[in-house]
């Protein structure tokens, strides 16, 4: 497959992962085997990692979550800078993310919990607590308007006519 | 009492889409292909840019031919994208939609009982606009065996000493062709024999997605006789802001310029700075909705040949146009039966001219899941016809 149709699937992919092969084939203008042999090489690779579903949790009552962005600075070592003190954070599956960061601080951390006390006791037990961790902020997430691209609660309804010219 | 309407309005038949504006508004759970314009909101970058100049205070007249800063911009972008070069000053006027810029472009240059050529199928509006302007339509009717592309044979078995000028939109809306350089070579010829004006409506230009657009105004000895039509409309999801222009010889513009100052006097200025930021920086924006189109272009082609209604790969424009023949109904009886039964709203070929008689118009401009529905009820609909 050419380098621009692997590029134009993946996005079709990345905004809707329900996409059936024989949809994504005709959109493509590709045959459907050519499709199905390139994503199973993608998975293979790494390159497409899962199909999430992006929830609004927020309109689902008895499942409150509590997210918070947490500015890391860290001491990087020798040979390994960051890599190995992001690997000890990213391994706590309370960490839904971590992004190394040019600027003030160097890791950029998210971390999800039940209540603002589990996310609080898991940045005073656990990040800070960490050898390397030279000191956390944490920012807690008060409303999502967008994520990924996708609008939570939109207004930009279809407002055009039934039928036009 | 003596009839208060004019002998011309009178003739002007109503518009044959009303019928089916009105079954739609009245019913339930409608899916409509029936939409000719985009299914995306004008880009944020140029609502903004928009908001921005009113919240400055630019609330007044721009001088009649247009923003000068816009027309600098229509006149590189033109140059760039198309190889046709024009005099922002001179050879270019910003009208109020594409729609305003055909309705002067004929009234500049015809005198009462002049022909103009009208290549069929066809936006609604090029017929009445010519009468309007008291001159003469003659159809022109391109067919499905040339893909709906204009040729030598069919144009000049219409052509007449009263000939003054013709009229086509390619990409083409209802049927989605192109025309290349190749398909453009014999009919220029033509053109220059018969020394006809040309009015090139390129408002789909932008929306054409095999080969890059090719205007027939770029082709040698063409600049001077034609007047090339766009607008923002479509390609920068615009329609409500009704920025439109026209360019072509001075003399020409010049006349519609007399017109435009006295009947319309400018453009609007908001929707002029908004064409401005989306020629400086809507270029992405309009290249993803390009991508999206393509791709809904491609799956409702395949879907329609597989229900059973032969359909070409339109090559342009976001309408497919699938011929419905096979199921025996004419395409005033297949719309109003299919709208009534399966709920999907299509236009009939027939309102584009006697040659879109046989088909029916699908605008892909609504999304994927639209499409799928909308595509699955036709199945079904077809399926009784078989």
């Amino acid at each position: 497959m050419k380098k621009e149709k692997v590029i134009e699937m993946l996005t079709l992919l990345e905004q809707n992962g329900r996409h059936s092969y024989d949809k994504l084939a005709m959109m493509l203008d590709l045959p459907e085997e050519e499709v199905k042999q390139t994503i199973a090489e993608l998975e293979k690779d790494k390159v497409i990692l899962r199909y999430p579903t992006l929830i609004d949790w927020d309109k689902i009552q008895g499942n409150d979550l509590v997210t918070a962005m947490i500015d890391v600075k860290v001491t990087p070592q020798r040979d390994v800078g960051f890599d190995e003190i992001a690997e000890r954070i990213y391994r706590f599956p309370e960490v839904k993310s971590v992004y190394l960061m040019s600027g003030a601080y160097d890791l950029s951390v998210t971390i999800e919990g039940k209540t603002i006390k589990e996310v609080a006791f898991f940045v005073s037990q656990k990040l800070s607590t960490l050898d390397t961790v030279v000191s956390t902020a944490t920012h807690f997430i008060l409303k999502t308007y967008k994520h990924d691209g996708v609008v939570f609660n939109p207004r930009d309804d279809d407002r055009r006519m039934v039928v036009t010219p | 009492m003596r009839n208060r309407l004019s002998k011309t309005i009178q003739e002007i038949p109503p518009s044959g889409i009303r019928k089916y504006f009105d079954l739609a508004s009245t019913m339930e759970n409608v899916i409509s292909l029936g939409v000719g314009e985009p299914d995306f909101v004008t880009p944020w970058s140029i609502r903004e840019a928009s908001i921005s100049t009113m919240e400055r205070g630019y609330t007044t007249y721009t001088s009649n031919s247009g923003l000068p800063e816009l027309r600098y911009e229509i006149g590189k972008y033109l140059a760039e994208s198309f190889q046709v070069h024009y005099d922002d000053k001179k050879e270019m006027i910003i009208t109020v939609g594409a729609s305003e810029a055909i309705d002067i472009a004929l009234r500049a240059i015809l005198d009462p009982g002049d022909e103009v050529l009208i290549i069929e199928p066809c936006y609604v509006s090029y017929e009445p606009t010519v009468k309007l302007a008291g001159g003469v339509p003659v159809s022109v009717t391109t067919d499905m065996s040339t893909k709906f592309k204009i040729t030598a044979d069919i144009l000049r078995e219409k052509i007449t000493s009263k000939s003054k000028a013709i009229i086509f939109c390619y990409p083409n809306n209802p049927t989605g062709a192109t025309m290349s350089k190749e398909d453009w070579l014999p009919i220029i010829d033509l053109i220059k024999e018969h020394d006809l004006l040309v009015l090139s409506d390129e408002i789909y230009g932008e929306l054409s997605y095999d080969q890059h657009h090719f205007s027939a105004a770029s082709l040698p000895g063409m600049k001077d006789r034609t007047i090339l039509i766009s607008g923002f409309s479509k390609a920068f999801a615009m329609t409500g802001w009704r920025i439109g222009y026209a360019c072509g010889p001075e003399d020409i513009i010049q006349a519609m310029l007399k017109i435009h100052q006295y009947t319309m006097l400018c453009a609007p200025i908001m929707g002029q700075w908004a064409a401005v930021e989306a020629l400086r920086n809507g270029q992405k924006a309009k290249d993803d909705m390009v991508a999206s189109y393509r791709q809904r272009r491609n799956y409702v082609s395949k879907m329609f040949n597989q229900i059973g209604l032969e359909c070409l790969v339109p090559e342009g424009a976001f309408y497919a146009f699938p011929s419905i023949t096979a199921t025996g109904l004419t395409s005033d009886q297949f719309a109003e039966q299919l709208i009534k039964e399966a709920q999907v709203a299509v236009v009939p070929g027939h309102v584009f001219g006697i040659g879109g008689e046989g088909h029916i118009r699908c605008s892909y401009a609504t999304s994927m899941e639209n499409l799928e529905k909308a595509i699955e009820r036709m199945g079904k609909f077809v399926e009784q016809y078989k």
